[in-house]
């Protein structure tokens, strides 16, 4: 019971510090935003290459906006010595992981819902038939992103080149859920049923529990020198 | 809720042969330091003398490169959530949240270290460093001595039976600093165990049992305070420091 009273405080403290400035949130749906626009000017509108290049054109957003938000949510935490004084209290390195990973994912997920609507408006995509499956290859895409994205941006935190150190080490580590998540929304948005993405749905599920395993065990060598 | 440990006849910190090394680089040369229950010691040094790294391994947020360290007898490794729970920190930031108010920040602490009652205990030490008033100010619009204060309040939020301070006295304006003297002498008048690093001879000498002064990584010098006075704890600090010579890599 405490430790859930304390994973609840953790995620509590990053929501009510970002949602009084706003300051992660409105630069990561901006950038997403941007992303879906300057991306739709490259195609001609209607052209089946806007289908099929639609859904890895969304998940870059999240990407790259992901990316951001992860990387501040950290540097906020490092700035006052703030992540010394997590380390200092009597918690587990794992909850701590659990927590900062937890917020990052509601943070991603906050702006994957305008940036999915603005993406369907402005690439005229019907998406109600598969809006069932899209909210669960979102959830599942989004929590093997957090998890290491929260791990790797603890670790690159501490690095001189932080800023370019995260996407470095992110994206190749990422490229299993990245391809999952981005042939399952093809799929989705194709109007296919379960069966035809549950392939999908496996793997991305597989590579969360790993991903959320190795990294909540791994998390207290990154924090500890 | 207190958390002083059983009485018990180990000394509260035991360190054995400790060595820390950052590459080629020693940061610590096999020290070794015991420090009773209800002690208070002060540690002295020059810049990069390895105290802040000493205090970070004691902390248990940084691991030794070998040697052993007991904490109430028991191996750190082993007993590190235990020694958070009864640990508290002063250091050179405030590890406060600027987006959160003064009370917001002592209740995710609080809630972290299961202080019960809660809501009392956080409005007790607001009173105590003299903040109630901005309770509901976000940390941001504190000058850097009311963080301070907020970072004491912080710290005692437990009721620590060990204090660890690194340089506190930084940044303090005087009514912060005589509150935070007030402070260490109350829960020396409890019998807490405290170790403080600071740059102050004067004020070390005021609070400490003993003084210990770290050079190149070493415990290079050791006295209780009643064996000498501040003027001899002034001479002997200089000649060691002015005798130090600079070169630290390579040899352990």
């Amino acid at each position: 019971m405490s430790h859930w009273r304390k994973l609840v405080a953790l995620i509590w403290k990053d929501l009510l510090a970002e949602f009084r400035t706003k300051e992660m949130l409105s630069s990561m749906l901006l950038f997403a935003l941007i992303v879906v626009v300057v991306f739709n000017f490259t195609f001609a509108p209607g052209s089946r290459a806007i289908t099929e290049a639609g859904p890895g054109i969304l998940w870059v957003a999240f990407i790259f906006a992901g990316v951001l938000g992860l990387y501040r949510s950290l540097v906020h935490e490092v700035e006052r010595g703030c992540l010394q004084g997590l380390v200092l209290a009597p918690v587990e390195y794992g909850l701590i992981f659990l927590g900062k990973a937890a917020g990052n994912a509601i943070f991603i997920f906050l702006i994957e819902l305008p940036t999915f609507l603005f993406f369907a408006v402005f690439f005229n995509i019907d998406f109600w038939q598969g809006l069932d499956k899209l909210a669960v290859i979102f959830f599942l895409g989004t929590i093997g992103f957090a998890a290491v994205g929260t791990l790797l941006s603890a670790i690159s935190v501490n690095t001189r080149t932080r800023e370019i150190m995260l996407p470095i080490l992110l994206f190749p580590i990422e490229v299993p859920v990245i391809l999952a998540a981005v042939n399952a929304t093809a799929s989705a948005l194709a109007g296919k049923g379960w069966g035809e993405i549950s392939g999908w749905l496996k793997i991305l599920a597989g590579f969360d529990l790993i991903f959320l395993l190795v990294c909540f065990v791994t998390f207290e060598y990154v924090l500890e020198e | 809720m207190s958390v002083l440990p059983a009485a018990s006849h180990a000394p509260a910190i035991t360190v054995k042969n400790l060595v820390k090394t950052f590459g080629a680089f020693y940061a610590l040369r096999h020290v070794s330091l015991q420090i009773a229950p209800g002690e208070c010691v002060a540690i002295f040094g020059p810049n990069g003398a390895g105290k802040t790294t000493f205090l970070r391994i004691l902390a248990a947020i940084s691991r030794p490169s070998s040697g052993e360290i007991l904490i109430d007898g028991q191996p750190l490794r082993e007993a590190a959530l235990a020694h958070h729970r009864r640990l508290g920190v002063i250091g050179h930031q405030s590890f406060l949240y600027d987006d959160l108010t003064a009370a917001e920040n002592l209740w995710f602490y609080a809630k972290l270290y299961d202080v019960t009652p809660l809501a009392p205990r956080v409005d007790e030490v607001l009173a105590e460093v003299g903040l109630r008033q901005r309770a509901h100010d976000r940390v941001r619009t504190f000058s850097r001595g009311m963080q301070q204060r907020l970072a004491i309040a912080r710290a005692m939020l437990h009721r620590p039976s060990l204090l660890f301070l690194d340089e506190p006295y930084t940044g303090l304006d005087q009514h912060a600093a005589s509150m935070l003297t007030g402070w260490l002498q109350k829960l020396r008048s409890e019998r807490r165990t405290i170790l403080l690093i600071t740059h102050d001879l004067e004020q070390g000498f005021a609070l400490a049992d003993r003084l210990v002064i770290f050079l190149r990584g070493q415990v290079a010098w050791e006295k209780s305070t009643r064996e000498l006075d501040h003027a001899a704890l002034r001479q002997a600090y200089f000649d060691l420091v002015a005798g130090a010579a600079p070169n630290q890599r390579s040899r352990p």
